[in-house]
């Protein structure tokens, strides 16, 4: 996974709640078995909109999303992420994110970054105004600037040390297969097998 | 202090605790099916790794399946399950494919084989893994790269979740089902209420209720934003699994219910939040909205946005209400719907069937409607096809098709067109969930098969005596 400590790019304001996993990338876009691709389904239903805020082309070229509150809500389809990511965007900002999605982000390179409802408001104010507005998001600090505003953000302890390193989580568990095999020594055995009994 | 189901089923799967990290938390069983996988497996390949237990994962063919005879016509939905047959294979994983007799949606399968039981863990590729925690298994669902971590560990690094009790208390009217319950818990709680929690449904409701009604109710807390649901098992769930093939026999059995009979949230555990929900005076639920937290009992009114405090949900009732097609002030009842959908991982168990079926014999469904039931699993076909329940919807006019994830989130053929409306038993009724443009209004299996009857939705309470 890339390192990210700290990224400026232009700001999407985004003025819904509730933005499920399935409005992020529809169902139909999931037939695919690459890892990469998916931009073109990105709010595949909304992009129909013109008013849809990324065919503005003030932010048609922009990486930091600024969504309402329960973002990623829904399906676990990691897709999301990926659709996002493969679009531009390496930053979301929200005042509550879904449990999976937040996961699904950390672990594939996309911050997912909780502000205040009011600093997400005062955000939506600013880029839309001044349509094109750079936000720089900064993870070493927890910090995120927009013109002369510094916002505080939060963000897992975990999650934020493996992006600042950029650590891949597998390799990081296979550092302790010893303790695997000990734990899986002690399973009791009428646990249930896949194999055929 | 006592603890909590869940937290004892956690601390039983602790295989390392660090300060400053996550638990890493052993997994007991891994499902796959074809959507969430083929990264996954992809992932391992680039890396020369294999599947660690390849005996502890179990993979079917759901999302993509068509439900009418016959093979798949989409080339990209072919190319998927072909993509995890061959994955299968390389990896000796265990794969029920279509037209094999244990084959259907990957939250049906497990149970009945037997594969969940109480206090594992358990973990898929998808959100409503949340159904098997009414086994008293601590199960939810994962993203991609999780998948691979679990192929590759057997494990995931977890921070522990916190705990809710959602007590049900009092007895359920004629009429009213789990699914009604949890519709009514979504829409108390938000569909951000159960974030960072496992909910625990307890209570006399939740006692007396079968197996089946118990996963309804779990399937569907991921909708509350819970990450899982659990009940405690009892012997409703033991009874369950007696017998079932990968239930445990003989001197086992009885090793496992001992163990499984000490999985209750100890008297003086404590909850991070409790939710009280009456029972008895619950009446029949749906949603109107395009989120499953905007539901009403059914004898209510499409909400005014006016009266939604602040701005933000004055907002998203508005642009739900005209996603939806509908006016403030009308009443439930007399909205029309298109077709109606009985199935998926939350109602498509035998007795969701029946239920439907009790009401739709000896009816028609209504001119101009399409009604589908789509079994969850070829296992749950046969056994309706044996007790001729799928005469009983053949004959009133329905279409009794193959098992799949179908109209739940139309990856195969069965999609609602742009404006079409559903009364739906399955789990989402998020915009274009069913297909581009569709509306869905959720329910369950009885005010589907009563909708169905008469066309708009309804309650089995609203149908005049069948003939």
């Amino acid at each position: 996974m890339e390192k990210f400590t700290q990224h400026t790019g232009v700001g999407v304001p985004l003025r819904r709640s509730n933005v499920d996993t399935d409005q992020i990338i529809p169902a139909v876009y999931l037939k695919r078995v690459t890892r990469t691709g998916f931009e073109d389904g990105l709010f595949a239903a909304w992009r129909g909109d013109e008013t849809f805020v990324l065919n503005n082309p003030a932010y048609a070229s922009g990486s930091v999303l600024v969504a309402g509150p329960d973002f990623g809500t829904g399906s676990s389809r990691e897709h999301a992420v990926w659709a996002l990511m493969d679009y531009g965007f390496r930053v979301v900002l929200s005042s509550r994110f879904a449990d999976i999605f937040r996961g699904n982000s950390g672990k594939a390179g996309l911050l997912a970054a909780q502000l205040r409802q009011e600093d997400i408001e005062l955000l939506w104010k600013l880029l839309e105004n001044e349509p094109g507005t750079q936000v720089t998001v900064d993870l070493e600090h927890r910090t995120v600037t927009a013109g002369e505003h510094v916002f505080g953000f939060q963000v897992d302890d975990y999650i934020r040390w493996r992006l600042l390193e950029g650590l891949d989580d597998i390799s990081l568990t296979l550092r302790h297969a010893d303790d695997i095999t000990n734990f899986e020594s002690e399973r009791p055995s009428w646990k249930p097998s896949a194999a055929p009994a | 202090m006592g603890r909590t189901l869940a937290q004892k089923v956690w601390e039983q799967h602790v295989v390392r605790r660090a300060d400053g990290e996550p638990d890493l938390l052993y997994i007991d069983l891994h499902l796959i099916h074809e959507v969430t996988s083929p990264q996954a497996f992809e992932g391992l390949r680039l890396a020369g790794r294999s599947v660690r237990r390849p005996d502890l994962t179990v993979a079917t063919e759901d999302h993509n399946v068509p439900t009418t005879p016959g093979p798949i016509s989409d080339p990209v939905s072919k190319t998927q399950v072909d993509t995890l047959r061959a994955n299968c294979k390389e990896f000796g994983v265990k794969l029920f494919p279509m037209g094999d007799a244990e084959q259907g949606i990957v939250h049906i399968i497990g149970p009945q084989l037997g594969l969940t039981q109480p206090g594992m863990t358990i973990v898929c590729g998808d959100s409503h893994t949340s159904t098997h925690g009414a086994f008293g298994a601590l199960s939810f669902g994962i993203g991609t790269s999780e998948v691979e971590h679990v192929m590759a560990t057997q494990t995931l690094p977890l921070n522990p979740f916190k705990t809710m009790a959602i007590n049900i208390e009092g007895e359920l009217p004629d009429g009213v089902t789990s699914k009604d319950i949890i519709l009514a818990v979504i829409a108390k709680i938000g569909t951000g209420g159960g974030q960072g929690y496992v909910l625990e449904y307890r209570g006399s409701a939740v006692r007396s209720m079968s197996m089946e009604a118990r996963m309804t109710m779990c399937n569907m807390s991921i909708e509350a934003g819970a990450r899982a649901g659990m009940v405690a098992p009892d012997q409703t769930t033991f009874d369950y699994l007696k017998g079932r093939d990968h239930a445990p026999t003989g001197a086992d059995w009885d090793a496992a219910v001992a163990a499984w009979s000490q999985l209750t949230t100890d008297d003086d555990a404590e909850f991070d939040a409790e939710v009280d929900i009456d029972a008895s005076a619950l009446t029949p639920f749906v949603t109107w909205g395009t989120n499953p937290g905007q539901g009403l009992p059914l004898s209510s009114n499409v909400p005014d946005p006016e009266t939604f405090s602040g701005e933000n949900e004055k907002a998203a009732a508005q642009r739900a209400i005209e996603y939806m097609g509908l006016t403030p002030g009308t009443p439930l009842r007399e909205i029309s719907v298109d077709t109606v959908f009985l199935g998926s991982c939350t109602n498509g168990r035998i007795e969701d069937l029946r239920a439907a079926a009790a009401i739709i014999k000896g009816r028609k469904v209504a001119p101009g409607v399409r009604m589908l039931v789509v079994p969850g699993s070829a296992k749950v076909r046969l056994q309706a096809e044996a007790e001729g329940l799928d005469k009983v919807f053949s004959d009133a006019g329905a279409e009794w098709r193959l098992a799949g994830c179908s109209m739940c989130l139309g990856m195969n053929p069965d999609q609602l067109s742009a404006g079409e409306r559903s009364a739906s038993t399955s789990n989402r009724n998020f915009e274009g969930r069913q297909g581009k443009g569709g509306r869905t209004h959720l329910v369950s299996p009885l005010v589907a098969a009563a909708t169905a009857v008469r066309g708009t939705l309804s309650s089995p309470a609203d149908l005049a005596p069948s003939a």
